[in-house]
């Protein structure tokens, strides 16, 4: 690997990062009104104390949180806040912090769409390859209209669906959370099949459509890759058809698919985004879904900041890993 | 000299005429042949044609909130029951239709329209304009579109199908820009093109009169999948109650059937149709999609 | 005589289409003896690569191999099994692809590629054992043997295609069908490339069939040359008989189309184009543009007979030669 090649994923990385932390700034000082009085006015609303309090409330909170200084002074402390991880406070949550709510929902949405995706990933490609099999089965080659369907769908949806499948109609499964609260809670097995009972629908709605989709690209990658002229030469030299299939179509075929999965994580993530949201569970999803809600704008600004500096980071962090995969962007320099 | 340059201009624009001719043609026997766009085409017609006629079936008061006792199952009087706040589902859906498929349809299409402003820009006259356009681009693909669109949405205090599809627009642009972009950068080292070039015309000219048209069938194409992404970010925002607030969209029954806790009371005739018409749409747009895929692929194999 | 090397008789592959059958391949009868090198030539579209495939065994659907027989070492190759056909595949027959082709995967590094060769065929102990074996093959083809750990696209064209006659005769074949070899690889690399080809067939006494339209190439490279034209062989001679006294009159043409060095003169054509593979014309199928034409040609297909002592053709102008 070049050190260009390094540099140059480096610069791309800390421009994405920039530009994630500019706009986040920007967009809410771009709109009209001013998010300390209005969620003010929403506890006054719901609470008690006038309004005059709060015109003197929301003064001391702005001095406070710097809302009074000069834009570019806002815009620098902003930075400067990033660095020490302090973003803000949460109006809802008085006083809790904006990094301790998310640092506590992070487990749940990663082990969610962590899990999700490697095991769709996974299916998907292994099922997409036996699709693109000509000894396959005629029956594997009839579900594939029935995956188009399900590709199509939003997460979310399915996950209505199956609700009201198995939630409603066969009760089954419990219909949100992300564990069952009371009872025996702690480092025990009986935690740990709570949270896989809660786990499994939210799992289910994004792996359905997510095998579908990786299903049908690796098929037609692969359709393609069979169709290059390596293939015919390995024919013409007597291998035999399974290792071409697998060595020379299924691994060339596989690059190309690593390269979508990092490009399609933002995807997954605002797919998982609105599952949770669906079934309650507790991960970054929700909670930004109640910060949304609730007017709790340091909240939302710092979940929407965290997903696109991790979407950033993991991207280069593929970036990184393709050049051991591929010999052609290795050797390049040679 | 100059009559050769002539007579290789005469006989390039007539191959310019009958490769239009030919690609009219092309589509017209891809109709024929390819049934997949044909049945795609043909669910996006139907879903349409309710999208026009629906409002004008259906009388707006009914979908008032008080106008019939609430949460009513589906019955002759109501073909699909009544909401938590009493409204007549069936007008309510008639109406949500038709917003629906505007926000989709003007983000997609505005969407598109700065992609192929911007990959034609780039993609031809290259240097430092290509550069900025293509960063641009590359950076805000990765950034998680619904993340930003979230944050844009909150700020708003009303929300209206119409801002709704802007903001959504302002994240539809960078995959059609990238792939006008490529097509582009290719047509620019065709024949015609250089011909164009000697005999005067300017930039913009060869851009609009020989260039576009050969991009035809990758702009229906991007169109299609533009307004399949909008649909999407639509529908997400709309479902987490990012929608517009005063007019009827499908996604936001969504939202408000989860509000008023329908889904665990099984009032699944108030999620269930709009999850299903939906679902419509974007297997419709999919394998339209799909259909259009196989014609421009089917002409690329073609002419190499 | 010993035996042929190999022996193509009646060879037929045809497209099954919805209009009617198209003809790749119409009844192609050729032999080839051990060592000799047979050059096939013929415009795009005449069969000539159809027939090196069909040869391969790799012809797949819609094309099919209507009837004729392929003979190996003896055996009847049509009428194996398609795990037999595989093993004599890169074994007793070897295909160098053309020169433009993507041949070998991009993924790969090039002992790999002959270790996978081998590997198809026989058993492979330690890699170890095969790695004196791979860098005497590379010095053969005469590339260098840091070669052996590159990837194709830190390699040359003309290096590629070096790679790939290495691994055409890594198994020793006994016949070695080369399409088009030299194809997009400019003059210089050409030659390169030929002699490559020439010393390792020599070495191990390999038949050859050398596909292409080069006429100078042929020339140079084979000792006998078969004309194809619209999926029939038309006329098969020795290089010298077919360029002194080329007996066809589709031969005819194609020789004195040649630039010649000697004199100047006009650029001669063939008049007309090649017949579309699904109309052809009843009769012989040169018949609309040959210059020699008769009545009896245009009701009647010649058949291909010993018009002179070794040299076969195909014209009615030659049938009361045989006797």
């Amino acid at each position: 690997m070049t050190s260009g090649y390094l540099l140059r994923r480096l610069g791309m990385l800390f421009l994405l990062i920039f530009v994630a932390v500019t706009i986040n700034f920007m967009i809410p000082r771009l709109m009209p009104g001013d998010p300390v009085e209005s969620a003010l006015n929403q506890l006054v609303a719901t609470g008690g104390g006038s309004v005059g309090d709060v015109q003197e409330i929301a003064e001391a909170y702005r001095e406070r949180l710097g809302l009074n200084q000069p834009i570019w002074r806002q815009y620098l402390n902003y930075w400067g806040n990033i660095f020490t991880l302090e973003l803000g406070t949460s109006l809802q949550f008085f006083p809790a912090e904006v990094s301790r709510i998310i640092w506590s929902a992070l487990p749940w949405t990663l082990g969610l769409v962590g899990v999700t995706t490697i095991l769709s990933f996974g299916f998907g490609i292994i099922m997409g390859a036996l699709m693109a099999w000509p000894g396959s089965p005629r029956f594997l080659k009839s579900i594939v209209p029935g995956f188009l369907v399900v590709a199509a769908i939003p997460y979310f949806m399915i996950g209505l669906v199956l609700i009201f499948l198995f939630v409603l109609t066969y009760r089954i499964f419990p219909s949100g959370g992300g564990f069952t609260f009371g009872g025996n809670l702690g480092y025990n097995w009986e935690t740990v099949w709570s949270i896989l009972r809660h786990a499994t629908l939210p799992a289910l709605s994004i792996m359905l459509a997510s095998i579908g989709t990786w299903a049908l690209s690796m098929r037609g990658l692969l359709i393609s890759t069979l169709g290059e002229d390596y293939i015919t030469l390995a024919e013409a030299r007597g291998l035999r058809p399974r290792r071409i299939f697998l060595w020379y179509g299924v691994r060339n075929s596989m690059l190309p698919q690593l390269t979508a999965l990092a490009i399609l994580l933002g995807h997954a993530i605002s797919g998982a985004v609105l599952v949770e949201v669906i079934f309650s569970y507790p991960g970054l999803g929700f909670k930004l879904f109640e910060a949304i809600h609730g007017k709790d704008y340091f909240v939302v600004q710092g979940i929407v900041l965290f997903l696109a500096v991790s979407i950033a980071v993991a991207m280069f962090l593929m970036d990184l890993l393709y050049p051991l995969i591929d010999p052609r962007i290795r050797y390049q320099s040679r | 000299m100059i009559l050769v340059q002539r007579a290789r201009m005469i006989s390039f624009q007539h191959a310019k005429v009958t490769g239009l001719l030919k690609l009219g043609r092309n589509m017209a026997h891809g109709l024929r042949t390819n049934k997949t766009l044909a049945i795609g085409l043909f669910m996006i017609l139907m879903i349409g044609l309710v999208a026009l006629v629906g409002p004008l079936l259906v009388d707006p008061d009914d979908a008032r909130i008080g106008a019939y006792p609430a949460r009513l199952k589906p019955s002759a009087e109501h073909w699909m029951g009544t909401q938590q706040q009493g409204r007549d589902l069936l007008t309510v859906t008639m109406l949500a239709i038709p917003n629906s498929l505007k926000v989709g349809l003007i983000a997609g299409s505005v969407g598109l329209g700065i992609g192929i402003v911007f990959g034609l820009s780039a993609g031809y006259f290259g240097g430092r304009l290509d550069t900025i356009i293509k960063l641009a681009s590359d950076t805000l693909i990765i950034l998680p579109g619904i993340a930003i669109l979230v944050l844009v949405a909150v700020s708003i205090r009303t929300m209206t199908v119409e801002m709704m599809a802007l903001v959504v627009a302002s994240f539809a642009w960078m995959y059609p820009t990238r792939t006008i972009r490529a097509q582009t950068l290719t047509l620019r080292e065709r024949g015609y093109v250089q011909v164009a070039k000697m005999n005067g015309m300017t930039g913009i000219g060869i851009v609009v009169r020989e260039i576009m048209p050969n991009l035809l069938p990758y702009i229906a194409a991007g169109f299609v999948g533009a307004v399949s992404g909008a649909m999407l970010a639509t529908v997400g925002l709309e479902a987490l109650g990012l929608g517009p607030q005063n007019q009827f969209t499908l996604g936001m029954e969504i939202y408000w059937a989860r509000f008023y806790g329908a889904i665990l009371r099984g009032m699944w005739w108030w999620w269930m149709p709009p999850v299903i018409i939906i679902g419509l749409v974007f297997v419709a747009l999919l394998i339209t999609s799909m259909g259009m895929d196989q014609i421009v692929n089917s002409r690329l194999r073609r002419s190499t | 005589m010993t035996d042929p090397a190999l022996q193509v008789e009646n060879l037929r592959v045809y497209y099954h289409t919805r209009t009617g059958p198209v003809k790749a391949v119409d009844d192609v009868t050729f032999s080839l003896e051990k060592g000799e090198r047979l050059g096939l030539v013929g415009e795009s579209g005449s069969g000539k690569t159809t027939t090196a495939l069909a040869i391969m065994g790799m012809i797949k659907p819609p094309a099919i191999i209507e009837s004729g027989r392929v003979i190996l070492n003896g055996r009847n190759l049509l009428q194996l099994s398609k795990e037999q056909y595989r093993r004599v595949r890169g074994n007793q027959i070897a295909l160098i692809p053309q020169g433009a082709m993507n041949s070998l995967n991009p993924v790969m590094r090039v002992r790999s590629h002959i270790i996978d060769t081998i590997e198809a065929h026989r058993r492979i102990k330690r890699k170890e054992d095969i790695s004196g074996q791979i860098q005497s093959l590379l010095a053969k083809v005469g590339l260098p043997s840091e070669v052996s750990g590159m990837y194709p696209h830190e390699l040359s064209g003309g290096m590629k295609q070096r790679v790939t006659i290495a691994m055409g005769i890594c198994l020793e074949p006994s016949v070695i069908v080369a399409d088009e070899p030299t194809s997009a690889l400019d003059v210089v690399v050409q030659m390169q490339v030929m002699a490559t080809l020439e010393k390792a067939q020599q070495e191990l006494n390999a038949a050859v069939i050398l596909v292409g339209h080069d006429m100078g190439l042929m020339a140079q490279f084979c000792d006998r040359i078969g004309v194809m034209y619209a999926g029939k062989l038309v006329e098969i001679g020795s290089v010298e008989q077919i360029f002194e006294d080329p007996l066809h009159p589709y031969t005819q043409l194609l020789i004195s189309s040649l630039p010649k060095f000697d004199k100047k003169g006009d650029f001669k054509g063939i008049p007309g184009l090649p017949p579309s593979a699904k109309n052809l014309p009843p009769g012989c199928t040169f018949n609309p543009r040959c210059p020699k034409v008769m009545d009896h040609c245009r009701e009647v297909e010649p058949r291909f007979l010993e018009a002179r002592p070794d040299r076969w053709t195909s014209c009615h102008l030659y049938e009361g030669a045989e006797s």
